[in-house]
């Protein structure tokens, strides 16, 4: 049985150039950029040179190595958000600013970052995400106090897929002096990313999102917005984020990157197209619902709900027929509330059980999408026919919400 | 490892007893749409005795598996015994659930005894109340969780 691999959002298959990339750098550049001899300082070159492509890849400003860069090289995107958003907020604090703005979407590693800087006595105002799943600038603009110490809004949502409007939300950051961080882990490679023209000052990246190696991220930071530094210890990052750097891990990441970025345009076309055939083969199953807009929404991302049925069940039977796609039911997530994404679209919980998330890849084919147009109605009309809830519904006791 | 045993998933991906029995001596539904599992049970009952079972559930693959396996534990037993069975059993004979999902096999449990305790109010069957303590939908499914 063939695999379809359709939860590229999860995690993506790492490219040949990037496994390539990264076992020249395992072979001969082992040394430690930190030591001073020629193995060390051919290391440290390497490492610089990373820097560099990655931060064109951004548009980031020129550096010439004697300043501080813009980008610094992390764990990955959770630590990058982490390392953005707490900087930001503790620096604005010592102002006397206590107050960030976000949405109340964000992946976890923002989100749970927010909860614990509430509990240390910041205030944290999440904007609501409407039923398309997108805030504007001027709600931003408005939710802006004397106060307010960082603005962080994500450039793409993992699970529905949903884009925002950055460059207009950094704008008015600007105009109003106010920090503005974007966690773009979903966006980078994907869709373009200019910090430049999209007044962004804070940019959280992972490398495994864009068929780069796991474990590997960074942030950016625009010269001249202080970073603050949690990992202590060596000089590293210039200072910046201590421990010894993961040298091929940088080299995977920004081999994969540039890739990633020469192909866009063409990815991007024929993901949406493959995109559009998916959501309207879904969608002709009855009560499904498309979460998230969609226009303004990922070319790769497709998440649906089906009312009547559960989300984890779905998986495992589309598992069984080879489709690898996730879910943000509560079975998934561990807990058992649904996804906090899809409850902030507004959806009722018993919705939102029913979800189906599918992400895609350039390796996604028309016949993997053919395949899943036909096996999904399949699964969802047998959950449906053991379903009590399904039952109720069709039977008109209680009344289809979808 | 897999999330689930095999028997889990066979019971998950076959599972014995589903449907609906039309004229059921007694029907017993548990769980919460908005927690994500519903259970419903039909019983057939003579002489004391479970003659069919079947069962319609909403839920992740181990409530599936759950009701499926608590179906064939009961079927053909007396009601005495039926009111007997733990979800601990239920789990065991599934040979273990992942610790957040033995609520699952709880919720069989409550379904069985939902259901007789509806067949014994149909029939006017004094019972000690004791034995049927109120499943609520909610209280159930408070997990800590950090």
């Amino acid at each position: 049985m063939k695999t379809i691999y359709v939860d590229n959002a999860a995690t993506t298959a790492m490219s040949d150039t990037a496994i390539a990339a990264m076992t020249d750098y395992y072979k001969t550049v082992y040394g430690n950029p930190s030591s001073l001899h020629t193995v060390g300082q051919q290391a440290k070159e390497a490492l610089d040179d990373c820097r560099v492509r990655i931060a064109k890849c951004l548009n980031c400003e020129p550096w010439d190595g004697k300043q501080l860069p813009e980008i610094f090289f992390t764990s990955g995107g959770s630590e990058a958000d982490n390392q953005c958003i707490r900087s930001a907020a503790l620096l604005g604090a010592r102002k006397g600013k206590r107050h960030i703005i976000s949405t109340a979407f964000e992946h976890h590693a923002v989100m749970h970052t927010l909860k614990k800087l509430e509990k240390e006595g910041f205030e944290v105002t999440y904007l609501d995400v409407h039923a398309n799943g997108l805030v504007t600038a001027d709600e931003v603009a408005a939710a802006i106090r004397e106060d307010t110490a960082l603005v962080t809004v994500m450039f793409a949502n993992n699970e529905v897929g949903t884009i925002q409007p950055i460059e207009e939300i950094g704008a008015v950051c600007r105009k109003k002096g106010v920090v503005f961080h974007t966690d773009a882990v979903q966006a980078v490679g994907h869709i373009p990313v200019d910090v430049r023209a999209q007044n962004v000052d804070m940019l959280s990246l992972s490398a495994h999102k864009f068929h780069g190696p796991k474990g590997v991220g960074a942030l950016y930071c625009k010269r001249g917005v202080p970073l603050l530094t949690f990992v202590e210890g060596g000089a590293q990052e210039r200072g910046k984020r201590a421990g010894t750097e993961n040298l091929a891990g940088i080299a995977g990441m920004a081999a994969a990157l540039e890739e990633a970025c020469a192909n866009m345009e063409k990815n991007s076309a024929k993901l949406l197209k493959l995109r559009e055939k998916l959501i309207d083969g879904l969608l002709k199953i009855e009560h499904s619902k498309l979460n998230g807009d969609r226009n303004m929404r990922l070319p790769a991302n497709v998440n649906v709900c089906f009312e009547g049925i559960e989300g984890e069940s779905l998986l495992l039977l589309l598992d069984a027929k080879g489709i690898c796609a996730s879910s943000g039911s509560a079975c998934t997530s561990g807990s058992l509330d649904p996804s906090h994404v899809l409850l902030a679209l507004g959806l009722p919980h018993e919705v939102a059980h029913g979800s189906l998330r599918l992400s895609l890849s350039e390796a996604t084919t028309d016949e993997d999408v053919d395949y899943i147009i036909a096996e999904v109605p399949k699964v969802v009309e047998y959950l449906r026919n053991i379903s009590p809830v399904w039952e109720e519904l069709e039977k008109g006791i209680k009344p289809h919400l979808i | 490892m897999a999330l689930y045993s095999e028997k889990v998933m066979d019971h998950f991906t076959n599972p014995r007893n589903v449907g609906k029995i039309e004229d059921a001596d007694g029907v017993g539904e548990v769980g919460n749409a908005k927690c994500g599992d519903i259970m419903k049970i039909y019983l057939k009952i003579k002489d004391g005795i479970i003659e069919d079972v079947k069962f319609n559930t909403f839920g992740c693959g181990s409530a599936i598996a759950s009701s499926s396996m608590a179906t064939e534990l009961i079927k053909g037993k007396p009601l005495s015994e039926a009111l007997t069975l733990t979800n601990k059993a239920v789990a065991e004979a599934l040979d273990g659930l992942p610790a957040h999902k033995l609520h699952c096999s709880v919720l069989a449990e409550e379904a069985i005894r939902a259901a007789i305790k509806d067949y014994y109010d149909k029939n006017g069957i004094a019972y000690d109340k004791a034995q049927f303590p109120d499943p609520h939908d909610e209280e159930e499914h408070v997990f800590e969780e950090d």
